[in-house]
């Protein structure tokens, strides 16, 4: 049996299909350009933004990253980025409903401390859950702790995002047993959210079963982050496939992979 | 009547609709979401949304994140 063609393999988020399981952040780039050509490297249909002050008459016509980013092709995805408790989490998400005109998909995360950006599992699950019951489709960065990932799964996230590493570290998937415990639990899709810092990293989590990988640093720090975009979104593609595929089991020792048989010498 | 935007001090008529603030701001149809006193103010109420001594606005928008 053939598997279906990676065209017809969808990504299915809140009920809506998408093509491209690459996921990105547009934080840290050069400029807006940088952003937007790195982006569409990338080939990702949901992008990531954070809610902040707007600057009240210091830079009129500045533009904006919506600009570049248009609702009408992108899935625009609000994180709440630099929250450290529930109310501030609830709040930034609400006000990017109403930025977005009522798009309701949000990226909830909540800061446990500025050293390590992991997430505060207790503020999370409190967060969630109100968002949630407000009509919200959240998908929610976690630890990759495959207990809170089913916690938040129950409590209504249509996607769970545990991490590789910590957000900003590149430091690749640090527990792939725990990673993939998570996606063989999980009924929602489950995508790797920060830490990764190549393509490989990338290749791996989605061998490992994950629906998608979300990213930001690996790009947009990288010395070429069109370059590295698009090696992100084959690799993403790669991993994917051979996950579809079914790899080999791994054997100890060698096996020929010439006939033994026929030998003339 | 004194108020405070975005965490800065700012003076302002008394009484001013939310609409009018925005307009004074030169934000009026961009692409921002507005809080009073950290509740959310819808777009659709910013005309009937006036403003009182000490209130607190915030202005946001988005911006390039992870």
């Amino acid at each position: 049996m053939s598997q279906a063609p990676a065209q017809s393999d969808s990504l299915i988020i809140a009920g809506q299909e998408y093509g491209s399981r690459l996921l990105v952040g547009t934080g840290k780039y050069k400029d807006l350009a940088e952003t937007a050509r790195a982006i569409e490297a990338s080939g990702a249909q949901i992008v990531t933004v954070a809610v902040r002050r707007t600057n009240i008459g210091q830079t009129p016509g500045e533009p904006n990253i919506l600009d570049v980013l248009p609702p009408e092709r992108y899935t625009i995805l609000p994180n709440t980025a630099g929250c450290y408790d529930v109310d501030t989490a609830v709040r930034t998400c609400r006000l990017a409903r109403e930025l977005l005109d009522g798009h309701n998909l949000v990226k909830l995360e909540v800061l446990g401390d500025e050293k390590t950006l992991f997430p505060d599992v207790v503020a999370t699950l409190a967060a969630a859950e109100i968002l949630v019951k407000d009509g919200f489709d959240v998908m929610v960065y976690t630890n990759d702790d495959p207990i809170m990932a089913k916690r938040l799964e129950d409590l209504g996230c249509v996607a769970v995002m545990p991490l590789a590493a910590p957000i900003g570290s590149g430091l690749g998937i640090r527990n792939p047993l725990n990673i993939l415990t998570i996606v063989e639990n999980a009924k929602v899709p489950v995508l790797v959210d920060a830490g990764v810092g190549t393509a490989s990293d990338a290749a791996v989590a989605m061998e490992l079963g994950c629906a998608g990988v979300l990213m930001n640093t690996a790009i947009a720090a990288a010395r070429d982050p069109v370059l590295m975009a698009s090696a992100m979104r084959k690799a993403i593609e790669a991993g994917r496939e051979a996950f579809l595929a079914g790899r080999m089991a791994p054997k100890r020792f060698a096996s020929a992979s010439s006939p033994l048989t026929g030998l003339f010498f | 009547m004194q108020i405070e935007i975005n965490g800065e001090a700012a003076e302002v008529e008394e009484a001013i609709p939310m609409a009018a603030l925005i307009a004074t701001l030169a934000l009026t149809g961009k692409r921002i979401a507005v809080e009073l006193n950290g509740e959310l103010v819808p777009r659709s109420r910013f005309d009937q949304q006036l403003l009182g001594p000490g209130d607190r606005v915030e202005i946001i928008q988005a911006v390039g994140g992870g």
